[in-house]
Formats: structure tokens, C-alpha cells, sequence
């Protein structure tokens, strides 16, 4: 820590433990020094949300449009999208590619 | 995001804790930690913008900005304090704690008192275990430990010691030389069974010096057996109350023995305990007889224990009079330790050496945890204080600890059960004070010791602010004192 100075073991070790953490988590935007990511990684999950390491999607290895077809498909964020196992089994028949067709897609009311 | 991190944040107050001054600078002592920290500028400008009111994250950062700091020093600053819990959030929920209401059932023990007799020569008129507040019950039980009982205690404590490469016994009494022969057998029993063990083993005992002898110095120096010695100062302080059954005087009887042992055991610090009475609250003057008239290494004084209607007891201008001594040697101890030298005020000494450690109790002390007494019978209790006290017997070294007894005792005197420690911030060394002293009191060995709060504060904020001046003016000072305690 930059403005606690430990003086005794048992600040020692909460100092410790505060270095280790500075390390364990940091922000992806970060200025410097900035974390290392891989390109075309993204350490965010959130469908529709990631972003690389600068802050853009253009170098991201999937297009985040690519995240509706596993929502859609697999069901995992079925609030957010039709749901292919119960009401929407042919929602995506006619979007083929994602970057090209997703205007094929349409709303749907459950 | 923006919307999670106002509200993660809240509004920031003080943690619990308690800031204190040396050599001009501003420290704080964390209580939930009992860690010390160095303040710079910055965290103590913080904490000052939060002496009076609660701000939310945005309000400090910018008071801190308004106060000459960039954004992201400011953001840094209160990450830190955050971390520590110097400052903390009315929104994030601080994990509770409780502490444990158990031990574990396989705490191994580290220390025996053994009481080798409950016999005196000395009657001296405010002991704990034969004066008016007595809580021992020793009617129709040995007066003297048998060989048997004493091997007994020792195979105890090494089978109950698992995992500790060092274990430790004291011999206590009544008056403890009055079974010498007792203690040597047990000295060589107990080496010769650790040794069997590769284990170590070290001895202390605590007498009145009334019966040291040549011979019995020369063991002690030998076998390099701590000595704590009971006595109150010069004579006139001394005859006082350490007397014998006739009323006469121990003083002229210990003195040449006390000048024979200090000078003949030296494999060992020879200390001297005090106890202050009514009358007996001459701390400086006590000190330089017994430190430097006498030689002893290192003297501790503490009032004497009662349960507040004795005329021995000290009375509020008594305790006035042995705390403004007592800032007197602390002073002083301060000027040896940064010339670099050892003072031999044992108070200052104990309380630096906990400091160092950062510890933060669950119970006072010892007792019923790595420490256990045991009566001349055998009988195990908390401490050799409440030896062949009926009340308080925890066992019997032939059949082992009760445990479900040592867990009564041990949940009443945690910490988190005393309602009144809960707000005090020295409660991490002071954990409530002696069960002993409580039980004597109270009637509760759970009990906070109430009567010496405001003492204990005062006296616990005098030591960390010589801990901060030394950090500060001679830090290596703290380091050589670490390392000569063993606690590094």
C-alpha cells in the first residue's frame, strides 16, 4: 500500500494481502500499466457486452452477434431472447449468418 | 456500471479504530486486526474529512481533490483505507465474525502450573489464595504434591502437547520451595522424558525467596530455571503486607538470599512481581530499590486483586498516583530503547512485545486454552489461580480434561461475550482482563473487568505511542526487540 505503512506482523500481513489483490483483479481498460490480454480475447461474459482489450469488438474472435444463437439456442439467457425449446423453434431459420441476416430476426411475443 | 458503483459505495464513515500521535506523526491501531499503520498526509487528510460526518464516494473524492490531491490519488487513498477498514461503507455489510464458542477439541496444551504445595511460611495479608477474597477449597486435600502426581501431570502435559516442540512448566505454590525436593525430582523426570521425545522442555518457577539456598540457586542457575520472585520494594514496603504468620517482616530474611540468587543464576532473567495495595503505590521509588539496588532484570508491578471491599484494595487517588509513576518509567523506557538499551519495566516490555505481534485476543490469556493448572491432588484448573477451588476444577490429570467444563469457562470469557468490550478499542489486548480477578469481583469469570477500563485504555495508548516513536526514531531498536522475545 502506497499510504498505510505497516508497523507491526499483523499489518504486515494486511499489507500482503492488499498487494496480492492489486494484482489478482484489475480493470480491462485500465491506463497504465495495462493488463495483458490475448487479441481477440474478451474477460467479459455478458452477451452483447464484450469488448476487447481496447475497448472495441472489431477484433474480437466472434462477432458479439454471435452470442444471440447460443442464447437463443442453448436457452441460457432466455429472458433476453426467443426461446428455441418452447415457443421459438424456427425464430433464426432465416439468419443464416449473423453479421448478414440479423435483420431477418423479429421480435417475437411469448 | 456508473449506477453499481455509487451504489456499492454508500456513504463512508470512521472504522473502528483508534489514531494516536508519535514524534509528530499520526498512526492508527485497527481494531478489528489489532494492526499498526503509519498515516502519510494523504490518509490522514481522509480520515480527517470524516472526523465529523459521513460522505458518499463522491463527496470525499472531491473534498480530497479540493484538498490539493489528484482523482487518482484520491481513488487510491480510499481503496486503501477501505482494505484495511480504517474507513467503511453504511452499504457493503460487514462479514460477522462471531467468534467461536468452542476451541478445538485438539488445542495442545503448552503450559503446566504446577502447584507443588498449597503450604506458606508467609501469610502475607491480601494473598489471593489464603486472605480474605480466597476462592480455594483445600479442606481434607494434600497439602503437598506426591512424586507420583508430579510424574502424572508431566506425562499430561507431554501426551497433551501433540505437535509442540516445546512445552513449558511452572512451579507455584503456596510457597513453591517448601516441596524443593518435589521440584528437582520432577526437573530431571521431565528432561529425561522430553529428551526421549527429542522435544524440549524449560522450567520457571515463582517463589517468596524466603527459603533459597546455596544449594538450591546453584540448581536453579544449572537447570536454567526462570525466577520470579513475589515482593512488594524496600523494607518498609515489603514488611508491609508479605509477613509472616507473627506479624514480622520478610525483608531482612529475603534480602541476602535475593543478592545470592542474582548474582549465582545466571542462565536466566530474574524478575521480580509486585503487588500494589493501599499505601504501597510508590512505583519509582519500588522500581530503582528492586532494579537498581537489588539487580533484578526486570520488575512488573500489578494492584492487587480483591473483590473491591478490602482496605488493602487501591482507591482511585491510589490509582492516580500508580499510573502518573508508571508515565514516568514509560518515559523512561522509552529514552533506553532509543539509546538502544533494555529497561527492565516489565509492563512496558509485555505490552511492546504484544504490539509487535499485532495480537488480537479471544480470550485474556492462557488459561483453559495452552495452559492449565494443577493442584497438589492432581485436579486441573484454568490456572494455578484457581487451584483446589472446587468451583473451577476442570479435570484430573489421571482421567484428562473436562471438556465440556473448559468449554463453559472458555465461552464465558471470549471476548465477544463480554457486552462492554464490544466498543472498546483495546479490547485486542485486553480481551476483558484476568478470569480470576473477574470471578473475585463479579462472581463471573466471564465478566469484564469493569474497574479498569479507563487504566487499561490510557496504559495501552501510552505503549503504542512508544511503539510509534520508536518506529519512527529507531525502528531496528523494535526489530532486535522482536527477534530477542522470539516473536519475528
Amino acid at each position: 500500500m502506497k499510504h498505510l505503512r505497516p508497523l507491526n506482523l499483523k499489518a504486515a500481513r494486511i499489507d500482503q494481502s492488499a498487494s496480492l489483490l492489486e494484482e489478482d483483479v484489475v480493470a480491462l481498460q485500465q491506463q497504465p500499466p495495462k493488463p495483458h490480454i490475448p487479441m481477440g480475447c474478451t474477460l467479459s461474459f455478458s452477451p452483447g457486452w464484450e469488448v476487447d482489450a481496447g475497448g472495441g469488438t472489431a477484433g474480437l474472435c466472434q462477432p458479439v452477434e454471435r452470442d444471440i444463437y447460443d442464447c437463443y439456442v442453448t436457452c441460457f439467457w432466455p429472458v433476453q431472447v426467443p426461446d428455441h425449446v418452447n415457443y421459438s423453434p424456427d425464430w433464426a431459420a432465416n439468419c443464416a449468418v449473423a453479421t448478414k441476416d440479423w435483420r431477418n430476426l423479429d421480435l417475437v411475443f411469448p | 456500471m456508473t449506477s453499481m458503483t455509487a451504489l456499492a459505495s454508500g456513504r463512508y464513515r470512521r472504522g473502528e479504530l483508534h489514531e494516536f500521535q508519535a514524534s509528530g506523526q499520526p498512526f492508527v491501531y485497527l481494531v478489528s486486526a489489532g494492526a499498526i499503520f503509519a498515516l502519510d498526509e494523504g490518509a490522514n487528510a481522509a480520515l480527517r474529512r470524516l472526523d465529523e460526518t459521513e460522505l458518499s464516494h463522491g463527496e470525499l473524492v472531491q473534498a480530497l481533490i479540493d484538498g490539493g490531491y489528484a482523482r487518482q490519488d484520491a481513488e487510491e487513498l480510499i481503496r486503501e483505507l477501505l482494505f484495511v477498514q480504517g474507513i467503511v461503507s453504511d452499504t457493503v455489510r460487514q462479514a460477522v465474525t462471531p467468534g467461536p464458542r468452542t476451541p478445538p477439541a485438539d488445542f495442545p496444551l503448552q503450559a503446566l502450573v504446577l502447584n507443588i504445595t498449597n503450604q506458606c511460611n508467609l501469610a502475607c495479608t491480601y494473598c489471593y489464595e489464603f486472605g480474605a477474597d480466597k476462592i480455594a477449597t483445600p479442606q481434607g486435600k494434600p497439602k503437598y504434591m506426591t512424586l507420583d502426581t508430579a510424574k502424572g501431570s508431566v506425562d499430561f502435559l507431554l501426551q497433551s502437547s501433540a505437535g509442540r516442540q516445546a512445552v513449558h512448566i511452572t512451579f507455584f505454590g503456596g510457597e513453591t520451595l517448601m516441596n524443593f525436593k518435589l521440584l528437582r525430582e520432577v526437573v530431571l523426570y521431565a528432561s529425561a522424558q522430553a529428551a526421549a521425545q527429542d522435544r524440549a522442555i524449560t522450567f520457571s518457577l515463582t517463589t517468596n525467596a524466603t527459603l533459597l539456598t546455596d544449594e538450591i540457586i546453584a540448581f536453579l542457575s544449572d537447570k536454567e530455571i526462570g525466577v520470579t520472585v513475589s515482593m512488594d520494594g524496600p523494607p518498609d514496603l515489603q514488611d508491609r503486607h508479605r509477613v509472616y504468620k507473627s506479624g514480622k517482616g520478610s525483608y531482612a530474611v529475603i534480602e541476602p538470599r535475593l543478592r545470592k540468587l542474582i548474582a549465582g543464576h545466571r542462565t536466566r532473567a530474574i524478575t521480580a512481581r509486585v503487588t500494589l495495595t493501599n499505601g504501597v503505590t510508590d512505583v519509582v521509588r519500588i522500581y530503582r530499590h528492586l532494579k537498581d539496588d537489588l539487580g533484578f532484570h526486570e520488575v512488573g508491578f500489578a494492584p492487587v486483586t480483591n473483590s473491591g471491599e478490602r482496605d488493602y484494595m487501591i482507591d482511585d487517588n491510589g490509582m492516580d498516583t500508580v499510573l502518573a509513576q508508571f508515565h514516568e518509567l514509560a518515559d523512561e523506557w522509552l529514552e533506553y530503547a532509543l539509546r538502544g538499551q533494555m529497561h527492565g519495566f516489565t509492563n512496558v516490555s509485555e505490552t511492546i512485545g504484544e504490539l509487535i505481534q499485532g495480537v488480537n485476543k479471544s480470550h485474556p490469556c492462557g488459561a483453559g486454552l495452552g495452559l492449565l493448572g494443577v493442584s497438589p491432588s492432581g485436579d486441573l484448573s484454568p490456572c494455578h489461580r484457581f487451584t483446589d477451588a472446587d468451583t473451577h476444577t476442570l479435570g484430573h490429570i489421571s482421567t484428562g480434561l473436562d471438556s465440556e467444563k473448559r468449554e463453559d469457562f472458555l465461552s464465558r470469557g471470549h471476548v465477544s461475550a463480554k457486552y462492554e468490550c464490544s466498543t472498546c478499542w483495546a479490547r485486542p489486548l485486553c480481551a476483558g482482563g484476568c478470569h480470576h480477578e473477574a470471578f473475585v469481583r463479579y462472581g463471573d469469570t466471564g465478566h469484564a473487568n469493569l474497574h479498569y477500563c479507563d487504566w487499561i485504555r490510557e496504559w495501552t495508548d501510552t505503549c503504542l505511542r512508544i511503539y510509534g516513536a520508536l518506529s519512527v526514531q529507531n525502528p531496528q531498536f523494535l526489530e532486535r526487540f522482536a527477534a530477542r522475545k522470539g516473536l519475528s
